[in-house]
């Protein structure tokens, strides 16, 4: 198994979506550097051939028009954008990040709620939560239902592909998957106040049978998530990994629905926290 | 409630020696600066010359010195985020967040807001009446007031360093943090008050010069005559016209949420925090044009007067520049790809935002084509030029890669974004305001900046620039976001001391300007540009003499076709005299200097302020002070000075006999060397 956190990100894919984005990224670096490369390399070769003190080069003072020229330097921008917007409009289909994964597997539901400053994943089928840890299975996709209880987060796993925007009172959709067992790092990218550097998080792929008996263990042991617990975890702070043997029904849906209330901030109006990784 | 609202000694950040410290050092040289202003007696100078001018030239010079200070400030902020980062590998570093967060929200508040946009309207001010023709902008004294607010803006930013804080929510003030609920201190207001004062201030020189380039031209400059940097200028400012209000629509509904309890963008209450991060998007990415297009400008006149040709492709470019003022508003949403809009809404705005690379690859081309068959100077400007254009092939390359939907799904906030736009920020309108600078100092004080000191300083921001900034490529492609105060990656830690280096490279850079500056006033008397055309340039700024008299030009130029000033010289230089014969001079209507706008804009701080604190009887006394300046303008009786005929003669004259003699001078040397060409 690899280690975590090892630099390896949206070049070293581990799932399908992240593996087409690369793809995507690179033949578009490509297909532009034919044009931007010769576009360098000729601005710098006609300022310094026709540097004041070259004898040789022939000057043309009033070469100041052309409709071939003009044509040429239109259509060759014009021609590239048409390809790339091809790719562009093609792409952003094929990999929307609502649209479900072809797959024989049913996809495992998974909840994920951004709090002040730590990650919350619900197993809604499975009755179990996890903070700061996302286990999941591999070779299987995954319906991501992600929402924020407090200020905009954004989830992105950089080795599966697409990051989405947290935001409270609405649950955006995200399909991902992992092909192979491994720990990836995971993050958030948006900003969202004093703990935010540390709003990263594993997730740790392994084999079906593996993750389904993490989900025993989970159910065995540790604390349940209900009303009270999840205000606790509502407050800013910045935590370990840990999960919840079981969670209160219908809790992600009153997140979003905003039956609950989202976080109340920075508590006296004095934010600062002790990073944990720091202590 | 308190006289002073929640101003309290707590305010003061007595337990933070850093930022009190340099408060300290800041306050000393100001005090000093003040003193030996004081102690020699140029007050009254500096009040009637400078601070109460109406002169655009005078105005655009302060917009630039405003800039290059806050340049410093912004910089400053830089280093000490690049060296948290190096330092901040598993280890808190020296920087806690909750002071991180303050210092990269001010430096990009500060860098775009008062270095690149003074930078930019600064040399709009100085140069394009010049261009046009004409002897000032359509509103002097309006043009006061916008400086004066603009300036009234950064001293509230700045003021945030030791008393309160800034904003910690990044240069824009994404709600819900940046609601009261999450941000409770004075720093988001700190940030809405000081860019409500100065966006006024920048609509005002938007309506300023758009009247100015559409009704004020010099008798026979057609739309299809006009210089390229006032096509640019125009373009940039009906921009600002267009974008700045929803600015300032978007800043007065967040201020209303955190003032007085509305549910514009809470979370709860039936906000909508999507709706800010559209609202500010459709300023934020027009914004980018208003500032990238000007600089475009700069480089079409450097690129001709250096290369010896026209601008090659002149209409071409003109609707270039204006396929790009239209489209950039067009395509804000790609600020925001990852939100979940859904494929097409992607796609479509996609698309849209490449797009904008077509008419820009061809102004990149035709820049190219102007310099083919020319005779090329690598002088500094021409080297700023150039650099640009490598760099900003690789800047703009980026920035249509992350316009494809699925490739910024992997890119969106990460560090890659970020040198994406520092790429084009620092490679395009920075390049392009110090090519500006460089190019258009001697016409603003009539010495020719120390090229080699200059093109030192190319060097050292080129190579810094890439040094700090191609590390970020990596690490953003490695996974690492942006705003991050400390991190536990090992990866990335050795490119983020690579770019902490790159920083410190882009210091020596600024060090180089810097020391230009002092030798080439410590050596101006060699250095003095006597005929006001030091470049060969070609457009009509270079026909008057350099600095230009307050009225710019004794009679207004005629203008019979694109390039003027080129003909009338080559005229000159064929029949080796002077084209014109001396014009009969008459007296010149000029307008007169007023306070008003440094006025207003004392008063507009002192409302900022009290706004920030809640001290509202403060408020009320800061607006009626500044209603009462606008009341005592309007009624102003004596709204002009005349400049008897017989000054205009003799600096006119000092003038011609200047270029005469340089003509003169040229033949003779022609006649010894008939081969040379210079």
């Amino acid at each position: 198994m690899e280690l975590a956190g090892c630099g390896r990100a949206q070049l070293q894919p581990a799932g399908p979506i992240s593996a087409a984005e690369r793809t995507i990224l690179l033949n578009s670096v490509v297909i532009m550097l034919a044009i931007v490369i010769p576009t360098i390399v000729l601005t710098v070769g006609v300022a310094w051939w026709y540097r004041s003190s070259n004898t040789r080069a022939r000057r043309q003072p009033d070469f100041v028009y052309s409709g071939r020229v003009e044509l040429l330097v239109w259509s060759i921008p014009t021609l590239v954008i048409i390809f790339l917007g091809g790719i562009a409009w093609i792409s952003s289909h094929d990999l929307d990040p609502a649209q479900p994964l072809p797959s024989k597997a049913p996809a495992v539901d998974i909840q994920v709620v951004s709090l002040d400053w730590k990650w919350l994943f619900i197993y809604p089928k499975l009755g179990i939560a996890s903070v700061n840890r996302l286990v999941v299975p591999a070779g299987v996709p995954l319906h991501l239902m992600v929402t924020s209880a407090s200020v905009w987060n954004v989830f992105w796993v950089p080795q599966l592909g697409s990051m989405l925007y947290c935001m409270n009172g609405m649950a955006g959709n995200l399909y991902l998957q992992a092909d192979h067992p491994g720990v990836y790092r995971g993050e958030s990218a948006m900003i969202s106040g004093d703990g935010f550097a540390d709003m990263h998080f594993d997730t740790d792929a392994m084999p079906q049978g593996r993750f389904d008996a993490w989900v025993a263990s989970t159910r065995g042991a540790g604390p349940t998530l209900d009303s009270q617990a999840y205000r606790a975890l509502l407050r800013q702070s910045i935590e370990a990994p840990h999960t919840y043997r079981s969670v209160r029904p219908g809790l992600f849906a009153d997140i979003v629905m905003q039956r609950l209330p989202p976080g109340d901030g920075p508590r006296g109006g004095v934010p600062g926290v002790t990073p944990v990784g720091l202590k | 409630m308190s006289l002073l609202g929640k101003l309290t000694w707590q305010a003061i950040p007595f337990n933070e020696p850093l930022p009190l410290i340099s408060g300290a050092a800041v306050l000393v040289v100001i005090i000093a600066v003040v003193a030996w202003v004081v102690i020699r007696g140029y007050l009254p100078y500096l009040w009637r010359e400078w601070i109460t001018s109406v002169d655009h030239k005078r105005i655009g010079i302060m917009y630039c010195i405003l800039a290059g200070v806050m340049l410093l400030r912004g910089f400053i902020d830089a280093i000490m985020m690049r060296a948290q980062q190096a330092a901040a590998y598993n280890a808190p570093g020296f920087l806690p967040p909750s002071h991180f967060d303050q210092v990269f929200s001010a430096h990009g508040t500060i860098m775009i807001f008062f270095v690149a946009m003074p930078f930019v309207i600064g040399l709009m001010n100085v140069i394009v009446p010049l261009q046009l023709g004409v002897r000032d902008v359509a509103f002097p004294t309006l043009n006061s007031v916008s400086f004066w607010l603009t300036a009234a803006g950064a001293l509230l930013v700045n003021l945030s360093l030791v008393v309160g804080e800034f904003d910690r929510t990044g240069w824009l003030p994404y709600p819900p943090l940046s609601e009261l609920t999450y941000s409770p201190g004075v720093g988001v207001d700190y940030y809405c008050w000081s860019l409500q004062i100065s966006g006024i201030g920048t609509l005002m020189t938007g309506i300023n010069f758009v009247t100015t380039i559409l009704k004020l031209r010099a008798p026979g400059m057609h739309y299809s005559r006009m210089p390229m940097f006032c096509w640019t200028a125009l373009a940039s400012n009906l921009l600002i016209v267009a974008a700045f209000p929803i600015l300032t629509a978007c800043l007065a509904m967040l201020l209303l949420d955190r003032y007085v309890g509305f549910h514009f963008f809470t979370d709860t209450g039936g906000g909508n925090s999507m709706m800010f991060m559209n609202l500010i998007w459709a300023w934020g990415h027009p914004e980018v044009y208003i500032l990238v297009l000007p600089a475009f400008g700069i480089y079409s006149e450097v690129v001709s007067t250096f290369s010896s040709k026209p601008l090659f492709g002149y209409r071409s470019m003109i609707y270039a520049t204006m396929a790009i003022c239209i489209i950039s508003f067009m395509v804000w949403l790609h600020h925001f790809f990852t939100m979940g809009a859904g494929a097409d809404v992607n796609a479509i705005f996609g698309i849209a935002s490449m797009i904008i690379a077509v008419p820009t690859g061809v102004k990149i081309f035709n820049w190219l084509f102007t310099m083919y068959g020319g005779y090329v100077r690598f002088t500094s400007p021409m080297l700023w030029t150039i650099g640009f254009m490598v760099t900003f092939a690789i800047g703009g390359m980026t920035g249509v890669l992350l316009a494809v939907p699925p490739a910024d799904f992997q890119l969106h906030n990460s560090v890659f974004l970020v040198a994406h736009f520092h790429n084009v920020i620092i490679g395009a309108v920075l390049f392009g305001v110090f090519a500006g600078y460089t190019y258009w100092f001697p016409k603003a004080f009539g010495i020719v900046l120390d090229e080699r000191l200059g093109k030192w300083a190319f060097w050292l921001w080129l190579i810094g620039f890439w040094v700090a900034w191609g590390p970020g490529y990596v690490v953003g492609l490695e996974g690492m976001t942006r705003r991050l105060q400390h991190y536990d990656v090992a990866e990335w830690h050795p490119w983020l001391v690579l770019a902490e280096w790159g920083v410190f490279i882009i210091l020596l850079g600024i060090i180089a300007q810097i020391a230009q500056i002092v030798v080439s006033i410590r050596t101006r008397e060699r250095r003095r540009d006597v005929t006001g055309d030091p470049w060969d340039g070609r457009n009509l700024e270079w026909v008057t003499s350099s600095p230009p008299p307050s009225f710019n030009f004794a009679v207004l130029p005629d203008v019979t076709d694109q390039e003027p000033y080129w003909d009338m010289k080559a005229r000159a230089r064929e029949i080796g005299q002077l084209t014109r014969p001396e014009p009969q001079y008459e007296p010149i209507h000029m307008p007169r200097n007023s306070p008003t706008g440094f006025v207003t804009a004392f008063f507009a701080v002192v409302t900022g302020f009290a706004l920030i604190w809640h001290i509202w009887w403060l408020v009320l006394l800061g607006l009626a002070g500044a209603y009462a300046t606008f009341v005592v303008f309007a009624w102003r009786d004596h709204d002009e000075i005349l400049i008897p005929a017989e000054e205009v003669a003799r600096l006119d004259r000092a003038n011609r006999a200047a270029r005469s003699a340089a003509l003169h001078h040229r033949q003779l040397r022609r006649e010894s060397q008939p081969e040379s060409r210079e």
